[in-house]
């Protein structure tokens, strides 16, 4: 019995001071940040949903570093200092991103060298605004303002539907909710004065509060635009 | 001494003897471990090995030597296998799914571009037999091509063997990608190219037969025609050189297209190909085992052209990975592929409209059925043909599917472990209470939707043992699917009446008698229609592709209950969850319920994800590398 405890002891002491040995490479620590942002407002997204691409030069990989939005349209990506091109591919996102003129999305250089915060200048079809959402009797009404951003009729879209989203957690869209509310784009009325409300489900009233968050669907384009989260007392 | 020495000039002799043949006739010596192409392409038989690993080498989306797995997903069925429970727990798919190996692809079209090259370059073969050699080539090399459309849009296409000069420089082998309404161009010219080279031979279902050639031609037409009419209701899903999206104004003409070709195999100019109707009698279960056996039958007049197996050459493992549980041949291993509520509530009531399976009354309280299968009785016959329900048979056996007891007050007596026994009431004797065949959370290899598949299962002895596995055959083409394809074709280009008499045909072998009328025929439909008929069949998602329908279908917002009961039989329903429909025993003793059935609505507890199908995924992503080493490549649409 004690000798087989040595014969475990010493493999696992030889083991150990194998990893002892220093890693060729640093880890990656600059961290790139930033926000999707419209004249200083930021563009609330579908988190997970809107990707950008970073590319770096000159390593011989194929590819890019790909990555997501969070639902507020901020991004966050750990790398090495180096020179470094970002884009957000065609047909992405709820906005318009600036093209060249071959109709490629048009690359923003990034040169990091320590920490650095790029926001991300882009055009929505439409915003949000004035969203007051409130929670009462065992419902969540919400009102807001849809404002038409690109109204050049060669590039303008229409609202095919407006939602409701609530959640119990923060996370809140199409695919993140315990119940929602649609209004097709043709039965909006009012576009500066949108009304939704949902039924809480009994399950959910269990907890004092609740996350919700309006959003817009535009006519052919995949992602949708929301308000800011806001979070609902009972 | 002496006679040493005669025995060394002996063989000295005999030694020189041998120097004394020519160098010629020494060395130049005919291999036999490999066959020159010219002895290859001079024997009708060599050619005929040959062709047979080109056929091997096809690829289908959904495929009997593919794994069950290439069945599941879509939420049309659940996979109960704890490995694969992703399928139901992921909240979208890769801009990579369903791509194939870029390099093994092309590899193979460079061998059946080397094998039409050959072919024709032959001299020792008769005129007939070069012929029907090099449509079976063009054939398969159209239907390959068309596989990669169907997942890629257009590509790079190949039509001659290409070789590397070793110049360093491969400008010249680096092609770009053709349109995609090209791609369809290039299959129906083939088709129509090949077509009375080929035997116009019903009986010839493992080789290219004529009326292959037409079915590959009517369903690339229809698909082209549908790409180009409602790729117009996603502006977004197209590249501005064409190599994805096709131009709206050439709908008709691919519509045209795909009715000629289909009327040219139902006029029986092909072969008389009809469907599948055995003599047995008209019941509903004759009818569903009708349509079962239709799979299972290789000598069906409905087969056009399949993939064949056999014992003791190549056999596959569905039976042996989709077989009911509780008799399984091969302890551990059966039940996986699990069809979903969602599909089996689809399936029409015999007065042509659809209805949620009825498990509660208008004021909510659930129906009692005496009978386990009472809740399914007046519907289409493919529903039992294809889906193996509570109480079906499989084998001369009864499946056990029951999810437990269910008490007066609406408690659920069952167990986590199936075919348990235990007391139903305190003190009371040990009954069985769960199924054994489930259906249970969690509990992989037996169902937990409540139903099995039935399609392609094979009844014969043995098949699901893993030593000998299952030689049913997978259609590639059909009849059945011919006639939905005129349907359609008939239906987009105006003509109702003839998309009604199409249709009809299809549903009266499924007991639907009463015949649509020419007011009846809709969009909803027709694609109603194509996911009854061919559930399983691996046209499910390339048609919601093709009709753009995929990102409305699939939109990633949880399917609730009241979605699933709602709007069944519309085109632009979602569906992005698999449920199942568990029947429970009712436990009232001494009420006239006792002893009846009751069913919930239930969605499987490892479903948490909810399928969302993007833009991006109507076109498979083309990798970085390849799109590396040829620049001249496209990026597919919203990637």
């Amino acid at each position: 019995m004690k000798n087989l405890f040595r014969y475990i002891l010493i493999p696992v002491l030889v083991i150990s001071f194998y990893s002892c040995k220093k890693d060729n490479y640093a880890e990656p620590g600059t961290f790139l940040t930033g926000s999707l942002m419209y004249k200083g407002d930021s563009v609330n997204v579908e988190r997970n949903q809107v990707p950008f691409q970073i590319y770096q030069y000159g390593f011989g990989k194929v590819g890019a570093i790909n990555s997501t939005f969070q639902q507020d349209g901020s991004y966050s990506q750990v790398l090495f200092d180096g020179d470094y091109k970002l884009i957000i591919p065609n047909g992405q996102g709820p906005f318009v991103y600036k093209q060249t003129s071959s109709g490629a999305p048009d690359s923003l250089a990034i040169t990091l060298k320590g920490n650095q915060t790029v926001n991300l200048e882009v055009t929505p079809y439409y915003m949000v605004r004035n969203t007051q959402i409130s929670g009462s009797g065992g419902n969540v009404t919400a009102s807001f303002k849809a404002e038409q951003i690109i109204t050049d009729p060669t590039m303008a879209k229409d609202i095919e539907r407006v939602s409701l989203y609530i959640n119990n957690t923060q996370f809140v869209s199409g695919g993140n909710n315990i119940a929602l509310k649609d209004m097709d784009g043709s039965a909006i009325t009012d576009p500066n004065n949108i009304t939704l409300s949902v039924a809480v489900p009994a399950s959910a009233l269990t907890q004092a509060y609740l996350y919700a968050r309006v959003g817009i669907k535009i006519v052919n384009v995949e992602d949708m635009i929301f308000s800011p989260l806001q979070k609902v007392q009972f | 001494m002496k006679k040493l020495l005669i025995i060394i000039t002996a063989s000295f002799l005999l030694a020189m003897g041998w120097g004394c043949q020519k160098d010629s006739s020494f060395l130049n010596v005919q291999p036999n471990t490999f066959l020159t192409n010219d002895q290859v392409f001079s024997d009708p038989n060599l050619v005929l090995s040959v062709l047979a690993d080109l056929y091997n080498r096809q690829v289908d989306f959904s495929g009997l030597d593919n794994g069950w797995a290439s069945f599941t997903d879509f939420s049309e069925s659940f996979p109960s296998e704890n490995g694969s429970a992703y399928y139901v727990q992921r909240t979208g798919w890769a801009y990579d799914s369903w791509g194939l190996n870029w390099s093994d692809s092309y590899r193979y079209i460079r061998d059946l571009n080397l094998f039409i090259q050959r072919d024709s370059a032959s001299s020792g073969l008769s005129v007939d037999d070069k012929k029907r050699f090099s449509a079976e080539g063009r054939f398969l090399r159209a239907n390959f091509y068309f596989e990669i459309t169907k997942r890629y849009g257009g590509v790079p296409l190949v039509l001659i063997p290409l070789e590397y000069d070793y110049s360093g420089k491969v400008d010249g082998l680096q092609l770009s990608r053709t349109r995609e309404s090209e791609m369809y161009d290039f299959i129906i010219n083939e088709a129509e190219a090949i077509k009375n080279d080929l035997p116009s031979d019903m009986t010839e279902k493992s080789r290219a037969s004529k009326g292959a050639a037409l079915a590959m031609e009517c369903r690339a037409a229809l698909y082209a025609g549908s790409i180009a009419k409602y790729g117009a209701t996603t502006p977004a899903v197209s590249l501005p050189g064409g190599e994805v999206g096709i131009d709206a104004s050439k709908a008709n003409g691919y519509y045209t297209i795909a009715l000629r070709a289909a009327g040219e195999i139902i006029s029986g100019s092909a072969g008389s190909y009809k469907l599948y109707t055995a003599t047995t009698g008209a019941t509903p279960a004759q009818l569903s085992d009708n349509y079962a056996n239709l799979f299972l039958d290789k000598n069906s007049p409905e087969t056009i052209f399949f993939e064949d197996f056999k014992t003791g050459g190549k056999t596959h493992g569905f039976t042996i990975n989709d077989q009911p549980y509780s008799f399984s041949d091969e302890g551990g291993d059966a039940g996986r592929l699990d069809p979903s509520l969602n599909l089996v509530e689809s399936y029409e009531k015999l007065d042509n409209t659809y209805a949620p399976l009825a498990t509660v009354d208008v004021s909510g309280n659930p129906i009692f059925y005496t009978g386990i299968q009472d809740i399914f009785d007046g519907r289409d016959a493919r529903l039992a043909g294809t889906v193996l329900l509570p109480g079906g048979k499989f084998k001369g056996q009864t499946v056990d599917i029951w999810a437990g007891y269910r008490l007066a007050d609406g408690t659920i007596i069952s167990s986590d472990e199936a075919g348990h026994l235990k007391p139903i009431v305190a003190g009371g004797p040990d009954v069985q209470v769960v199924g054994a065949d489930g259906p249970i959370n969690g509990l992989e290899l037996r169902t937990q939707t409540g139903f099995y598949i039935r399609k392609y299962l094979d009844p014969i002895v043995g098949s699901g043992r893993r030593g000998q596995g299952s030689t049913v055959a997978f259609i590639r083409y059909r009849f059945g699917e011919v006639l939905l394809n005129a349907a359609e074709a008939s239906f987009e280009t105006g003509d109702n009446a003839t998309a009604a008499t199409y249709l009809n045909m299809v549903r009266a072998r499924a007991g639907l008698a009463i015949p649509l009328t020419a007011g009846d025929i809709t969009f909803d439909r027709i694609v109603h229609e194509r996911r009854i008929e061919l559930s399983f069949e691996g046209h499910y998602f390339y048609d919601m592709k093709r009709w753009r329908l995929a990102h409305v279908r699939w939109d990633g917002v949880p399917t609730t209950l009241s979605d699933l009961k709602t709007n069944i039989g519309k085109a632009t329903k979602h569906s992005t969850q698999p449920w199942g429909l568990w029947p429970y025993h009712e436990y009232a003793p001494g009420t006239p319920n006792a002893g009846k059935w009751m069913f919930k609505e239930t969605l499987p507890a490892l479903v948490t994800g909810s399928n969302r199908f993007l833009f991006g995924n109507y076109y498979t992503f083309i990798g970085d590398d390849i799109r590396a080493a040829n620049p001249q490549i496209a990026k597919q649409p919203n990637q």
